[in-house]
């Protein structure tokens, strides 16, 4: 937005094209075609982002500057995005009669077509990250990618800031290597600061659409009276459909793949009137999904009930109401998240929230008046590349063939979130990708990258092989098949492992709509036993885990506080305020509230702080850690933006010494180390630098070869090699989660009044955070108390004791 | 640490996984595969921490010398192949010929070092010690038993009328779970020793709900159990 707009040089045929749809060019279009280097265009949902990204590639298109060979990449986040745009951008190109090649590459591709891509590229390849990680690991990719002139990266603030982010910006890097005329458009919805995004890329003019009209959001007035936990929004079914009924094509989001299924039942067991919803969700195969989006773009469904799998940028232009089930975790998503009703630029976007539970009215209505503001999130920092991530694409790059330590170091420079990267940085992670980086140096086996010549290559080419099967920045949970009675029963679902390893027999849990028993684990099959009389113990949730904003947090303390303001809020809610007042107390700004209630055998302790997640979370660290010392016997711990939840075999009677700001620290370094939040950034770093290589599917079935647990590493390194690189990067990462020490002892000294109380069970308050998401297990005496009793048990089941005399045999 | 008999011998199984048989003044421990760092890397594979071997080691010291047996008996498996014997670092390589020269070794060979210097089985007391349980009664390791005690796995010795199975010693091992039909085919009923900070003895049933009882005691009131 430095210049006013040049003079339209649009093609003619372009010119005619957009008249024969009856439409005029944006002016952010126009400039996304006439910006020189690379550009970075800011434009609300429906304001032909997509379009503007391909103008200059229809344009070169249109006057026949191609060239030979690959001409445009795209990349998007969501491989579902990928097949839609193929779909959208096949309408103009055949309306001008371009002789355009256009296809998809994703992991669903077929062997035979990216085979086929390599020896002979398409002039347009729309992919994925991961995807375009694998390509440039082909010995081809100088060839395939010599010719590229434009690069689109699609919903870049989804991207940037993130593993997959830091790994897509290595890759526009060695792009620009490779074609050094490249220039990149990245396509944002509204964010806070749009030059932390135009960094990422390298650098980028900005280029800001007109926000359009303001977004008409407001919470879906409901008969039925929302539970006080649980977040399937079932409740309010009857409700939802009304609204559908309403309103000409309704996209329902709801958070969880099991939740999505729960209320597209609950929606059909009150339709009456049969009418058309659909069901997408990630779970689902792709022929179902496809099948859904096409019903869908032919006008055939009045509602889709979706989880994120959705959640990116569709161009649905005939959606006309959002349905969000369950508070938005942060108004930035929110906002995002409703921009794809309605994509036409000039009418405001309608959605409508149900919360899930009396909890989340109070977060809704925050959120709303935080719009009404006009407060978004914020974005944060300009981003900083994972050093896991470099590691991987150091080993991705020696794939494709030998490379000069020096020119690489510039190339990574390059990329935004490596610009600051340090030589040391750098030849950490190689001497790391070459040799394991290993403290100990007596071996000369440990060699996976060799130098000849000056140029490093691997040692093994057929290392290459396993290097790529590992590409990839997600590192999944293990997740382990739920089926019914034992050998053999209905499959149910999945599970997590962490979730199944918490599990004891006899306890209950809900998986598919269903409380279920656990009996056992065998071969890795989790077996159950239906109970459909009995109360679930625990939920499986396995949604992503979101943070809300500390500005969010603040607007829910607030409005809990202030006595008046309850008559805005709905009448079950504020009563449901109102019992918290008569079994414990409500939380006021500047006191430490918390609770202390027993519920099947465990003790919990609630502390209700509002100081965000990782200042709970780091709270519940020490916490526990002066617990374990006071012989508590703490098992776990969560921690959300407004609450920590603790749980432990004996009770807190008394938090006082707990929260006591002085000699915080002690000890904690220990403690920290050996904490399942560390282990399991150990796992994720582990796995994406290369040193562990990814679990893939059916492979864990082979028995004894299982792998052996990355914690068995992480102690091995702890003690023999402490300061070894992948060590420092899972310190560094964790710390990210954890709120620094000196600002809990702040806030402890500050907030002196502490209030507790010890309710005879589960408060209002505490009910929804018992079904909170991202459990810490604490690993101590209390685990080893648990041991303890289970093997007493066990053996007392079989009729066994033991006693002084060793128990027998065999005869 | 948990003392059982089998076969009218007592033994004390450790907490690390490691075997004290008093009577014949032995320690016997399973599956060492040292050198699997090493191995992995010359094949061109990950290259994990070079810090196992040492570990290992370290522990068998300490075992030793708690257990203060005369001699060692290593059931096999004692290298991750034939190779990484003979490239085992200077430091851990002079480690290994201070246990040689202070104890009275035995090295059984497994199926990782079928060409190590080493024996395939030999008997002590009617009992057979070997890699790979066979005709009964004997001792064994080869499959690395776990077992999963309050939602956690933990590596276990796994005792039946005819064969015990010492749990994997060596620091980068996996396990295969009790349950598993190799396994449920050797040992039907019996008990588990779970290792890790502490030992602590299970039964072992298999797929049968009902305990058979036969060879075991029966509780009288269900009391609890004193801690071992």
């Amino acid at each position: 937005m430095t210049q006013i707009a040049p003079p339209p040089t649009i093609p003619a045929a372009l010119e005619q094209w957009f008249a024969d749809q009856g439409w005029q060019p944006h002016r952010h279009q126009l400039e996304m075609l006439h910006a020189a280097g690379h550009a970075l265009l800011i434009a609300p949902t429906g304001g032909g982002k997509t379009l503007a990204g391909f103008l200059p590639t229809l344009a070169d298109a249109c006057t026949g500057d191609m060239g030979a060979g690959m001409h445009t990449l795209y990349v998007s986040p969501l491989k579902a995005l990928t097949h839609d745009i193929a779909r959208n951008l096949s309408r103009p190109v055949a309306d001008l009669g371009l002789d355009l090649r256009i296809e998809d590459r994703t992991g669903d591709t077929s062997a035979t077509r990216r085979a086929r891509q390599r020896v002979d590229p398409p002039h347009i390849l729309l992919t994925t990250p991961e995807s375009l990680a694998l390509m440039l690991s082909y010995p081809e990719a100088p060839r395939i990618f010599q010719g590229l002139k434009r690069v689109v990266i699609d919903e870049i603030h989804a991207l940037a800031d993130s593993k997959r982010g830091d790994q897509l910006a290595l890759g526009l890097s060695r792009l620009i290597t490779l074609a050094p005329g490249l220039s990149i458009a990245g396509l944002s919805a509204t964010v806070e600061s749009p030059a932390a995004l135009a960094q990422f890329i390298g650098g980028a003019e900005i280029v800001q659409a007109d926000p359009g009209p303001p977004p008409d959001i407001a919470m879906l007035p409901t008969t039925g009276i929302p539970p006080w936990s649980g977040a399937g929004g079932a409740y309010a079914a009857r409700d939802v459909l009304a609204a559908i009924r309403d309103a000409r094509l309704t996209l329902v989001f709801i958070n969880t793949r099991a939740q999505a299924e729960l209320f597209f039942q609950a929606l059909w067991a009150v339709n009456d009137e049969n009418l058309p919803i659909g069901l997408h969700h990630g779970s689902l195969s792709r022929d179902a999904r496809h099948k859904v989006e096409t019903a869908m773009a032919q006008g055939a469904l009045r509602a889709v009930v979706a989880t994120g799998s959705l959640d990116l940028g569709l161009d649905w232009g005939d959606v006309d109401l959002v349905v969000q089930i369950g508070a938005p975790k942060n108004i930035k998503r929110l906002v995002q998240r409703i921009g794809r009703a309605n994509h036409r630029f000039d009418t405001p976007s309608r959605a409508r929230i149900v919360p899930a539970n009396r909890f989340e009215v109070l977060e809704c209505l925050a959120a709303l008046q935080a719009v009404q503001a006009g407060e978004l999130d914020g974005d944060g920092q300009p981003p900083v590349g994972g050093l896991d991530v470099l590691c991987q694409h150091i080993l991705t790059l020696s794939c494709a063939g030998p490379f000069d330590g020096d020119s690489l170091f510039h190339e990574i420079r390059r990329a935004g979130p490596y610009a600051s990267l340090s030589r040391a940085q750098f030849d950490d992670c190689l001497d790391f990708v070459a040799t394991g980086g290993y403290a100990l140096r007596a071996y000369d086996r440990w060699q996976r990258l060799m130098q000849k010549s000056g140029q490093w290559q691997l040692r093994d080419p057929r290392a290459a092989r396993d290097i790529r099967m590992n590409i990839g920045t997600i590192v999944a949970p293990e997740l382990l098949s739920v089926r019914r009675g034992p050998r053999g029963g209905a499959p149910l679902g999945e599970i997590e492992e962490s979730f199944a390893a918490a599990l004891s027999p006899g306890d209950t849990f809900l998986i598919g709509g269903q409380t279920v028993r656990y009996d056992r684990l065998r071969d890795m099959v989790v077996e159950v036993t239906p109970q459909p009389t009995r109360e679930p113990k625990i939920a499986v949730f396995n949604g992503l885990k979101m943070a809300t904003s500390t500005e969010l947090s603040a607007r829910v303390l607030a409005l809990i506080g202030d006595r008046s303001a309850w008559a805005a809020l709905p009448g079950h809610t504020a009563d449901w305020l109102a019992l918290q007042t008569e079994v414990a107390t409500l939380p006021t700004p500047g006191t430490m509230t918390c609770e202390s209630f027993s519920r099947g055998g465990r003790w919990y302790f609630a502390l209700y702080s509002f100081a965000g997640r990782n200042a709970n979370q780091t709270l519940g660290l020490l916490m526990t850690h002066r617990m374990e010392q006071a012989k508590l016997a703490p098992l776990g711990l969560v921690a959300t933006d407004y609450a920590l939840l603790v749980w432990s075999l004996d009770p807190v009677r008394d938090p006082a010494p707990l929260l006591d700001p002085d000699g915080l620290r002690d000890g904690m370094e220990t403690w920290l180390a050996e904490n399942a939040v560390m282990k399991r950034t150990f796992r994720a770093v582990a796995t994406i630098s290369g040193l562990l290589q990814r679990n893939l599917p059916g492979q864990r079935k082979s028995g004894k070869q299982a792998t052996f647990s990355s914690d068995i590493l992480y102690d091995t390194l702890r003690k023999f090699d402490p300061d070894h690189l992948l060590l420092r990067i899972t310190r560094s990462e964790s710390m990210r989660g954890l709120a620094d020490f000196g600002r809990i002892e702040q806030m402890l000294r500050a907030r002196p009044h502490i209030v507790h109380s010890l309710p005879p069970h589960v408060t209002p308050f505490a009910a929804p955070l018992m079904l909170e998401a991202g459990r810490i297990p604490i690993r101590g005496a209390g685990t080893e108390r648990l041991l303890d009793e289970e093997a007493a048990r066990m053996m007392a089941e079989a009729g066994l004791q033991l006693d002084e005399t060793p128990s027998k045999t065999s005869a | 640490m948990t003392r059982f008999t089998f076969h009218g011998q007592s033994f004390t199984a450790l907490p690390t996984g490691a075997l004290h048989w008093p009577a014949q003044d032995a320690l016997l421990v399973a599956d060492l595969h040292l050198g699997k760092s090493e191995r992995m890397a010359r094949r061109g594979g990950a290259l994990l921490p070079p810090y196992e071997t040492q570990a290992t080691l370290d522990r068998l010291i300490a075992d030793l010398h708690s257990t203060a047996a005369c001699r060692l008996v290593a059931l096999g498996d004692s290298f991750d192949d034939d190779a990484a014997a003979s490239a085992l670092s200077p430091d851990a390589r002079a480690t290994l010929d201070q246990i040689t020269a202070r104890h009275n070794c035995l090295w059984i060979t497994g199926n990782h070092d079928p060409r190590a210097p080493g024996l395939a089985e030999i008997t002590r007391a009617g009992l057979t010690l070997r890699h790979i349980a066979a005709q009964g009664p004997d001792i064994s390791g080869h499959y690395h038993p776990k077992i999963t005690l309050a939602g956690r796995r933990l590596p276990a010795f796994l005792i039946g009328a005819d064969h015990v199975i010492l749990p994997a010693y060596g620091a980068y091992t996996g396990g295969l779970d009790a349950t598993d039909p190799a396994l449920t085919a050797l040992i039907q009923n019996g008990h588990a020793i779970t290792t890790g900070t502490r030992t602590r003895m299970v039964p072992l049933i298999s797929s049968c709900p009902k305990y058979s009882g036969g060879h075991a005691r029966h509780a009288r009131g269900g009391q609890r159990p004193p801690k071992p």
